[in-house]
């Protein structure tokens, strides 16, 4: 398993060096990837679907507890084919879409970064692991939604999605550690175990939130649906891989997954039902506003996502089963449909559905196609869709009886809007007249055709057969979200009931709507004036609002003035300082501690203050450096009187080495200049005051301490008996801490090269200036 | 005693702080080497303060007497004063090039250029 | 900054600091001195001869780039960091030489160590200030 997952991240390295070979015929090689991966999977569903699952586990970082663990049971099979299966189909028709593309080998890179992503995520049995790949997923979205990279609109969109699933990533990372900390384990499959541990939690409730923020955002969820539809500006096959059969599912995948953990408590199930209600009727109503084919794909996929989520919302045995039913059914269709959206755009050069009319004639395959997915969409009998949306009924039915009513007319609304979406998208572009324009359209090439058609079959074949595809695909994966065996049976007919009936309301409704339903300019102007409402425009608003403040806060602190740097360091580091003396209470002085004063001592003080005083008020450059050169002879005639002869002697031989180095370089720059104007000296030399005190008192503070002469002692003891030395300072420097000191030496030699070097530099005349 | 050394620390503060502050490179450079000065006296003061006892282990001793200075500060300040100079000696030689380049002393005229090339 | 006068005394100064220097760096594991002090001794005593000779004098003096010093002084150090691990002993062991050396005292790789700090102090000291005054322009 470890190698499928990193067999696609291998593709997009090997990529690089091979990409302008791979653009040619031998283009074909890239398609191995997806049928091999596609094979090895569908090769384990006999294993799988009689029960069993794969573990899988190679050590990465133990110390943080996050090893490359996979596991592979009927929830990660269903995504794992969906991802390969599909990218079959997208592979070969991506091959063809963007034939000639100068970023052709680009686009095959991020495409199986993104495949390998996926399956990554959808096989991690460790949560962490599992972030990993959900942020890998987002990046190579992001690369793949900007991949028109010079239209600013790809740019655009491109960043809002990485902005809002990036954002939803953040939250799910804390909810995970949250989790892993709370249950003990980042193990997937161990954390079960605790479910009772994690429920009983105080922080359970803030788990959920941030988990439900991470799903929300990636399956796009009211109200951070709005960036799936800008994600359209992406070349359709990432559309129709990422945005509607693969990436999307990611947060439904997710939910899923801990679904059986986390689930059935009233925290997790009325966000859910409320978000996923809430998101699956706002979008199908949406889609029906729409002009854009893309745009009512996306929309309806925005709904498909929130019926997703409601269902997972109810976690009932018949709620799992539509769920797992209907990921499949969805992925499909929309797949399919998309890739119809993709051909029409290529050969039309348009998307607008008000234009696009009678292309059955030139286009008949797709056009067959379209007719199978908008079927299956539709839920007429004898698709999988019909399966699909039978489950769906039935499992709003079979809630506690106050809700029946509500949920199922919340189904039935957004199922009557999808089905009409499903039916312009898929039949609107091939019914009717053939307009002039379009009579001189050729059908593309097979590798175009083809695949969505073999999709749209699917829908259909999976339907006329819903045993083996629920024995095969969706038994386990409902057990594995369920937690427990749902026995699913699929069935074609249930005999007349409640269901029946509202499947034929369902779809009645939905062709009368169809025909009826005349989406145009007006309609969209009227959207447009609730624009200010959206969520989309909400958050542009504050991106725009956090922008100007931090131009301005950068324009406030960052003015390029290193002093106006330093003030504020310093000014900030005083408020800090004069805060924790003032926690740490008065400061006591023990005079009897205290060496005794000599003459010698308040002279060299005293000259020491006058060299300081002269320093800082001389006009003269040679003045302040002879006065600082008087500071370190008294600092060195200090460290004399207080038993230190090494450093005196260090301090005496560096000072005046100092001061030959300044002499040298500067007695040619010209006096001091007064830039300042009196108030900002003014200001500074109460600063620097403040400063001082400061530190005085820190010091005294410091020095009252009791002080800890451990390390001293053993110095002091280990010197002459360990390395024979009797003066402590140097063994110190040459024995104990000689490492230290080895590499104090390196510095200084690195100093004295730059040095060296800075000075040798010629500058050209060109670069002067 | 200390206290009066504790008076210097905080003198030696208030100079570095109020010489960072100003626009002229020089005086930047001062500003730091007291700043690094007054830092190497405060480490000096927070081990105990000794006259005319130096950590050296007496002839006819194996132990260093536990009245005598301590010596870690002592290696801590020595390398201290050394790395300074080769920092002190790197600032001035930059210092030296940027007069030759621009004739100036004032930071402000460092950064004109770029803002205009903005 | 050529003056007969300072001329004259570096001629004495020069042996006599020097051999202060050596005699701070030998004795450095005893009483106070060391590497880093003699090495800048002796730096002094070159910046000396080179304010009273002109720098180009005191290069020859030298016979070498002082920029060299610093391999030698590094390698010396390092040498004497890894040396234990000839006989199997852990890096920076001090190792001994038995009986012992007028002012020395015993004699080990430790002041080995202090001779490759000596070396690295004079090589950086002298390369800043010889590369200043020969570039003055």
């Amino acid at each position: 398993m470890l190698l499928t997952v990193l067999a696609g991240f291998i593709t997009s390295i090997f990529i690089i060096p091979f990409g302008k070979i791979l653009k040619s015929k031998w283009s074909v090689l890239l398609m191995a990837l997806p049928v091999v991966l596609f094979l090895y999977y569908t090769r384990l569903i006999p294993h799988i679907s009689s029960g069993g699952n794969l573990l899988e586990s190679t050590p990465w970082i133990p110390s943080l507890g996050v090893n490359l663990d996979f596991r592979l049971d009927g929830l990660s099979l269903l995504f794992a084919l969906l991802i390969t299966g599909i990218g079959i189909a997208i592979y070969f028709y991506a091959r063809t879409y963007l034939k000639g593309h100068p970023y052709f080998d680009r686009f095959f890179g991020y495409l199986s970064l993104f495949m390998s992503a996926m399956l990554g995520m959808v096989l991690a049995d460790n949560m962490l692991l599992l972030f990993i790949f959900w942020e890998l997923t987002s990046i190579s979205s992001f690369f793949l939604i900007g991949f028109n990279n010079t239209e600013p609109g790809s740019r655009k969109s491109a960043i809002t999605a990485l902005s809002v699933t990036g954002l939803g990533g953040f939250f799910l990372l804390a909810g995970l550690i949250l989790l892993g900390n709370i249950a003990g384990t980042y193990s997937i499959s161990e954390l079960i175990h605790s479910r009772d541990v994690i429920i009983g939690h105080p922080l359970y409730p803030l788990v959920l939130g941030l988990l439900f923020m991470g799903a929300f955002t990636k399956s796009a969820q009211f109200p951070f649906h709005f960036w799936l539809p800008g994600a359209m500006k992406a070349p359709t096959p990432v559309s129709a891989y990422l945005h509607s059969a693969t990436m999307v599912k990611a947060g439904i995948y997710l939910l899923a997954r801990f679904s059986p953990v986390l689930g059935n408590t009233p925290e997790w199930s009325y966000p859910l039902m409320i978000v996923g209600g809430f998101t699956m009727l706002f979008a199908a109503y949406h889609s029906l506003l729409r002009t854009d084919l893309k745009s009512i794909l996306a929309y309806s996929t925005i709904s498909a996502l929130g019926i997703l989520t409601f269902l997972l919302g109810i976690g009932t045995r018949e709620a799992v089963i539509a769920a797992s039913v209907f990921i499949l059914v969805h992925a499909l269709y929309k797949a399919a449909l998309f890739l119809i959206t993709g051909i029409i755009d290529h050969e039309t050069h348009t998307r607008d559905i008000t234009q696009l009319s009678g292309l059955r004639k030139v286009l008949l395959p797709v056009a067959l196609a379209g007719l199978l997915a908008a079927l299956s969409s539709a839920g007429v009998p004898l698709s999988f869709g019909f399966i699909g949306k039978d489950l769906i009924y039935e499992a709003t039915l079979h809630t506690p009886s106050s809700w029946i009513f509500i949920l199922t007319t919340l189904a039935l609304i957004t199922n009557i809007c999808l089905v009409a979406a499903g039916f312009m998208a898929g039949i609107k572009p091939f019914a009717g007249p053939l307009p002039e324009p379009f009579k001189k359209i050729h059908l593309p090439y097979t590798s175009m055709w083809l695949p969505p058609l073999i999709l749209a079959l699917g829908g259909i074949l999976l339907g006329i057969m819903p045993d083996y595809a629920g024995s095969l695909f969706s038994l386990q994966a409902a057990n594995a979200i369920f937690g427990a065996d749902t026995q699913l049976h699929l069935k074609i007919w249930h005999g007349f009931n409640t269901v029946l009936v509202l499947s034929l309301v369902t779809l009645a409704a939905g062709t009368f709507i169809y025909m009826i339903n005349k989406p145009g300019k007006e309609r969209l102007n009227f959207v447009k004036k609730l624009n200010h409402l959206s969520p989309e425009y909400i958050m542009g608003k504050s991106v725009d609002a956090f922008f100007r403040f931090s131009e301005w806060y950068t324009g406030k602190f960052h003015n390029g003035y290193l002093r106006s740097y330093h003030l504020q360091i310093i000014l900030f580091a005083e408020a800090l300082l004069a805060y924790k003396l003032w926690l740490s209470g008065p400061i006591e002085i023990d005079f009897f501690s205290l060496a005794m004063l000599s003459v010698y001592e308040v002279a060299i003080v005293a000259i020491l203050i006058g060299a300081l005083i002269m320093m800082l008020t001389t006009r003269t450059r040679l003045t302040a450096v002879v006065s600082m050169s008087v500071i370190g002879y008294c600092i060195c005639l200090m460290f004399v009187f207080y038993s230190a002869p090494d450093l005196a002697m260090t301090q005496f031989t560096i000072d005046t080495l100092t001061t030959v180095l300044f002499v040298l370089v500067l007695y040619k720059l010209p006096p001091f200049l007064n830039l300042g104007t009196k108030k900002e000296r003014y200001r500074d030399i109460a600063v620097s005051l403040i400063f001082g005190i400061i530190l005085c008192m820190v010091a005294l503070q410091a020095h009252h301490e009791p002080i800890v002469t451990a390390t001293s002692n053993f110095y002091g003891d280990a010197a002459y008996t360990e390395a024979k030395g009797k003066n402590v300072v140097n063994v110190i420097l040459v024995d104990f801490r000689g490492i230290d000191t080895l590499f104090e030496t390196v510095v200084l030699s690195i100093g004295a090269i730059g040095v060296y070097n800075l000075l040798r530099l010629r500058l050209k005349p060109s670069e002067k200036e | 005693m200390e206290l009066l050394l504790i008076l210097v620390i905080g003198m030696l503060y208030a100079g570095g702080i109020y010489f960072i502050l100003r626009r002229s490179m020089v005086k930047l450079l001062l500003g730091i080497m007291l700043l690094g000065s007054a830092t190497n006296i405060l480490i000096f003061v927070l081990g105990a303060i000794v006259k005319g006892k130096p950590p050296i282990i007496g002839s006819m001793q194996d132990v260093l007497d536990k009245a005598s200075a301590d010596p870690v500060p002592q290696a801590l300040i020595l390398t201290a004063i050394v790395i300074s100079f080769a920092l002190t000696a790197f600032a001035i030689v930059l210092l030296k090039r940027v007069y030759a380049l621009l004739e100036t002393d004032d930071l402000d005229d460092l950064n004109t250029p770029e803002e205009e090339d903005i | 900054m050529r003056s007969s006068i300072l001329q004259t005394a570096t001629r004495y100064l020069l042996p006599i600091l020097l051999l202060f220097s050596v005699f701070l760096l030998l004795r450095g594991h005893y009483y106070p001195g060391g590497g880093f002090v003699g090495g800048l001794v002796a730096s002094i005593a070159f910046v000396l001869h080179s304010f009273a000779n002109g720098t180009d004098a005191s290069m020859k003096l030298l016979g070498r780039k002082p920029l060299s010093l610093l391999p030698i002084g590094l390698g010396i150090a390092a040498f004497s960091v890894v040396l234990p691990m000839f006989w199997g002993l852990p890096p920076m062991t001090g190792l001994w030489l038995k009986g012992t050396f007028p002012i020395v005292g015993s004699l080990g790789t430790a002041l080995f160590f202090d001779l490759g700090v000596y070396l690295v102090v004079v090589g950086v000291v002298l390369t800043i200030l010889f590369t200043i005054s020969l570039t003055d322009d």
